[in-house]
């Protein structure tokens, strides 16, 4: 049994069903992410008036990942079009090219998810809040026992609001310093893991699932790097389908990057 | 209209060992491929269609439990007492539902049923077997896919069934999983569901994928839109509401995954205290945006539960009436017209929530608005009737007792789409009716409907007749025993999910303010309690028939029905593949009694090869 | 594979990806300088404007990446029904959010 349109289009409609079928999963994706991005928008209009942090992301970092990931778009729609020329060896250099920046935007998204769980937030007990990166702490640390000290590189500021525009000139005009707390001061600490605030609860969450979708894709994509020369054999018409489909599946992603990019970093 | 028909590429001819026992010849799969890794539509259909019915059991079983503890609180569960303390442990300690495992059955009773039971056989099961039949196609368009889809929802099920083994049990925060209580209360069964529920949804968005793609592209030469069977069409709006509406479901499980599993505060308010003291949470989220974002998908899921059982209804109405369906065409645009406003009219769901007038006033006209084309369908069924020479056996009764019971359900719907009668009625008994009406004798009732009546092509027997019936006129019995007074419950005012069944709440008397329940209001709780029982019993004709007719029921040909529509013209069961030879539609999809016919029935196409007797297709 | 007729080579895609990428880096670019230019208080100009360089962007990589600007109708179909529901979705719920009872107070 042979299921029609799987690789020439369907007259009427004009297309092969992987390819109705990848965008039909896209249109999904679309309110996955619409569902994603609603909560954002809710939470930022809904947010304290002066609550909504801006500025605590590295843009540096994350424009290199931006144009890490237009790259890797632009080789594989190159692998897509080696493919259609029938150029296997190009096909394998393009997309060898995209499965390196995939590895790499991962790469520097867990440096950059580290950065953050490192930085800590210290309630003290005068009322002040201690922040900045762990530098260490003393061997005998411990907040329950309130025991020992901890030291951030960092600054300390009478109200949290403080700490929540970055962008102010005050805040870029600020001296960082080593700050050494004892465990006997504080009243509360945390790091900026998802649970410090609904700003880094939404970006772990949804640069999370957008890394576990370029995770995806590169599995995928590296599934038919490594494997696909057999069917490219027997079928390249087929598996010039399949590169198509997992590099629409691509730019998707790349897509949502460039939503992703401006309301994390630059807003 | 042949020219256009010849230049799709011509069909691919199956092995020639295939003649209906083709798989026996060439190697015969083993148990694990035929079975369980299979990727043929129909084993698929079957394997969703026995694991679903098995959960509507299961399901049903858990609202026995409940109904006891409604109608006798604080005793002693009857003989399976003991069983549930052992299994279930503390929650259930000397055979007592305890408030929290009362709480767990009723959120696990919603969720099972739901999306483990009736979404699961209406859309999955009868859609993977019928659909790729009717539309003339060897299969799904991606074989490997649906396995999957099948294999996601077990895994699903597996997740909230084992659930109910963990210290704490299972969830107990409603199937709707509110926040902040979903994530306050301090066991793991909520994350359980959320892992599940996010199995199930991902299992659904493969289906839908697939039954579109299938749909779109898999018709057979001559198989035009407006010729498609009308459960085609329902099962393709179905998928599109699946594909479209579930993942903002998905990402708010993520969220309160989140919530649960990372403590963050997306769906908790700022200040949010629990027993007393201030939650260690920093705040700042939105409670109501779980409620958008749930019944976002929430509400176009009653129309997945209701569109492929109307498709059933109507296939069945339509052969055994023996004439065409009364407004076809009627029936398509009002069924598009339904998927489609069924996306914006969730937030009525939420009047209690303190909205606003104006966006309420938005839902209220949108509800209204969706209320006619659903009209519009049952009375395009009504109308089938008239004139028809009917002919009456289990699956047309089923489908007989689904319009008056859909009909109830729908229009006790309608005060409750206005906010000024919903502020009252909200979280009462008569939500329950209402809803159960609908899906109750209303979806299952066509269910078994196409039970009953595609059991012949999937086995070759009939099932038994006289069996049928009497399943037939207890469960419409006793389904109404259960459901209509609950309608009175509620308009008393005896407020749903009391794990006592509204004693404390009856005894209340605040002079002016709250008035006590009347007793004979308190009483219907023992009545609802045994029609359930006995509701339960009258399912014990259509199991031992179901599993009984395998090999002993009435033997019959193809096409026992004499019914139009491709499904019927393959051989019984279908191999794999489907057809034998290539089927060209020409003409629509109810063509019963024909003036000038040979037969009363005309199907909808044949193999291509003989043009016989065919005229030129009319549309 | 509709696409087959054309003639392909594999010089035009590398053009087209030359040109994609060069304007990506500049909305890039414009999206950071916008970002940390001074417009004023409050930061509702700055994100609308973001906003729209994003789109523009998101434009490039859907219509030439994707080749959506040659595909068929289908698909439109399909992504313009997906749009407005996600529209509806949003939409509808910030308007929710956003409207109270006459009468009682706001937050």
């Amino acid at each position: 049994m042979d299921i029609p349109y799987t690789v020439e289009s369907r007259p009427d409609t004009g297309l092969y069903n992987a390819k109705l079928g990848i965008w039909l999963f896209l249109a999904s994706e679309v309110m996955l992410f619409g569902g994603l991005f609603s909560a954002y928008v809710l939470l930022r209009v809904g947010a304290a008036p002066g609550m909504w942090p801006h500025g605590w992301l590295n843009v540096t970092l994350g424009t290199i990942n931006t144009l890490l990931l237009a790259l890797s778009a632009i080789t594989t729609l190159l692998a897509w079009a080696a493919c259609k020329v029938r150029d296997f060896t190009k096909f394998r250099i393009f997309h060898a090219c995209t499965i390196l920046l995939a590895l790499s935007f991962l790469t520097i998204k867990s440096f950059e998810y580290h950065d953050k769980l490192i930085h800590y937030e210290i309630v003290l007990n005068n009322g002040t809040f201690a922040d900045g990166h762990l530098v260490e702490k003393s061997a005998d640390f411990d907040l329950a026992k309130k025991t020992g000290t901890i030291t951030l590189h960092g600054r300390i500021v009478d109200d949290e609001k403080e700490l929540m525009d970055l962008r102010t000139p005050e805040a870029r005009a600020a001296k960082l310093g080593e700050v050494t707390v004892a465990a006997a001061d504080i009243v509360k600490m945390g790091n900026y893991g998802p649970r410090h605030n609904t700003f880094t609860a939404i970006y772990f969450t949804m640069t999370g699932l957008h890394a576990l979708h370029i995770l995806g894709g590169t599995i995928v994509i590296f599934y038919m790097w490594a494997f696909g020369g057999a069917m490219w054999k027997t079928d390249p018409e087929r598996f010039t389908n399949r590169i198509e489909v997992s590099g629409l599946f691509w730019h998707f992603v790349d897509l949502v990057w460039i939503f992703l990019f401006p309301v994390l970093y630059l807003t | 209209m042949l020219s256009d028909i010849q230049q799709f590429p011509p069909f691919r001819e199956p092995q020639p060992a295939h003649d209906g026992h083709g798989h026996a010849e060439h190697h015969e799969p083993g148990f694990w491929s035929k079975y369980i890794f299979s990727t043929d539509h129909k084993v698929i259909g079957i394997q969703y269609g026995f694991t679903s019915l098995c959960f509507l059991l299961f399901g049903f079983s858990l609202m026995l439990l409940m109904r006891w503890q409604i109608a006798h609180p604080g005793v002693p569960v009857p003989v399976i007492g003991p069983l549930l303390a052992k299994f279930l442990g503390q929650p259930a300690a000397g055979g007592i539902i305890s408030p929290e495992l009362y709480n767990s059955f009723g959120a696990m009773h919603g969720t099972i049923m739901v999306f483990l039971g009736v979404v699961p056989l209406a859309f999955a099961a009868f859609g993977n077997y019928v659909v790729p039949l009717m539309i003339g196609a060897p299969d799904m368009c991606f074989p490997r896919v649906n396995m999957a889809s099948f294999h996601a929802y077990f895994l699903g099920g597996v997740v909230m069934v084992v659930s109910f083994f963990i210290p704490g049990g299972a969830a107990q925060a409603g199937w709707t999983s509110y926040s902040p209580l979903a994530t306050t209360i301090p066991t793991d069964g909520q994350a359980f569901w959320l892992i599940g529920m996010v199995l199930l949804i991902t299992s659904s968005l493969l289906g839908a994928v697939n039954f579109i793609a299938t749909i779109i592209q898999l018709r057979a030469p001559g198989m035009t839109w407006m010729r498609l069977p009308w459960f085609v069409w329902a099962q393709f709006v179905t998928a599109f509401i699946l594909l479209l509406a579930f993942p903002p479901l998905e990402a708010a499980g993520v969220l309160q995954l989140m919530d649960n599993l990372a403590h963050t505060s997306f769906f908790l308010p700022t200040g949010l205290a629990v027993g007393g003291q201030l939650a260690d949470r920093s705040g700042g989220g939105s409670p109501l945006l779980w409620q958008h974002l749930f019944w976002f998908l929430g509400h176009p899921e009653v129309y997945v539960l209701i569109l492929p059982a109307m498709g059933i209804v109507v296939e069945v109405i339509a052969n055994n009436t023996r004439k065409p369906i009364w407004g076809y065409k009627s029936l398509v645009y009002s069924v598009l017209f339904v998927g489609f406003l069924s996306f914006i009219v969730w937030a009525h769901h939420m009047y209690l929530t303190g909205m606003g007038q104006k966006i309420a006033t938005f839902f209220q006209a949108t509800t209204m608005i969706i209320s006619i084309p659903s009209v519009i369908i049952l009375t395009c069924m009504f109308l089938s009737l008239w004139g028809g020479s009917i002919r009456i056996n289990t699956p047309m009764l089923f489908a007989l007792g689904f319009l008056p019971m859909f009909g109830i359900g729908g229009l006790t719907g309608l005060p409750l789409g206005l906010a000024a009668c919903d502020l009252l009625l909200h979280d009462t008994y008569y939500i329950i009716a209402h809803f159960h009406y609908v899906v109750a004798p209303g979806t299952i009732f066509a269910l078994f409907a196409g039970v009953y009546f595609w059991y012949p092509k999937i086995t070759g027997r009939k099932m038994n007749e006289f069996w049928g019936r009497v399943h037939f006129w207890c469960s419409l019995a006793f389904m109404n025993i259960v459901f209509m007074p609950m309608f009175l419950q509620g308009i008393k005012g005896m407020l749903r999910r009391m794990s006592d069944g509204a004693v404390n709440y009856s005894a209340a008397r605040v002079p002016g303010v709250i008035d006590a329940l009347p007793g004979n209001i308190m009483q219907l709780n023992g009545v609802i309690l045994w029609a359930a029982v006995c509701l339960g019993i009258a399912q014990i004709p259509f199991i031992i028939n179901l599993f009984w007719s395998i090999n002993h029921g009435e033997k019959v040909g193809d096409n026992p029905w004499r019914a139009t529509t491709l499904d019927w013209q393959t051989p019984t069961p279908p191999p794999h593949g489907n057809f034998t030879e290539e089927q060209v539609i020409e003409r629509g999809p109810y063509e019963y009694s024909v003036p000038g016919a040979a037969e009363d029935f005309t199907p909808q196409g044949g193999p291509a090869k003989n043009p016989t007797t065919h005229a030129p297709a009319h549309h | 594979m509709s696409e087959s007729e054309k003639p392909v080579s594999l010089n035009s895609y590398v053009r087209l990806c030359g040109v994609v990428f060069v304007i990506v880096l500049c909305t890039t670019s414009a999206m950071i300088a916008t970002s940390f230019a001074h417009l004023g208080d409050g930061w509702t100009l700055k994100v609308a404007l973001i906003l729209a360089i994003a789109v523009v962007n998101a434009f490039l990589v859907a219509g030439y990446l994707m080749h959506l600007l040659s595909e068929k109708k289908l698909i439109y179909g399909v992504l313009i029904f997906t749009v407005l529901f996600f529209i509806g979705l949003m939409g509808l719920t910030m308007w929710a959010m956003s409207d109270f009872p006459t009468g009682t107070a706001v937050r």
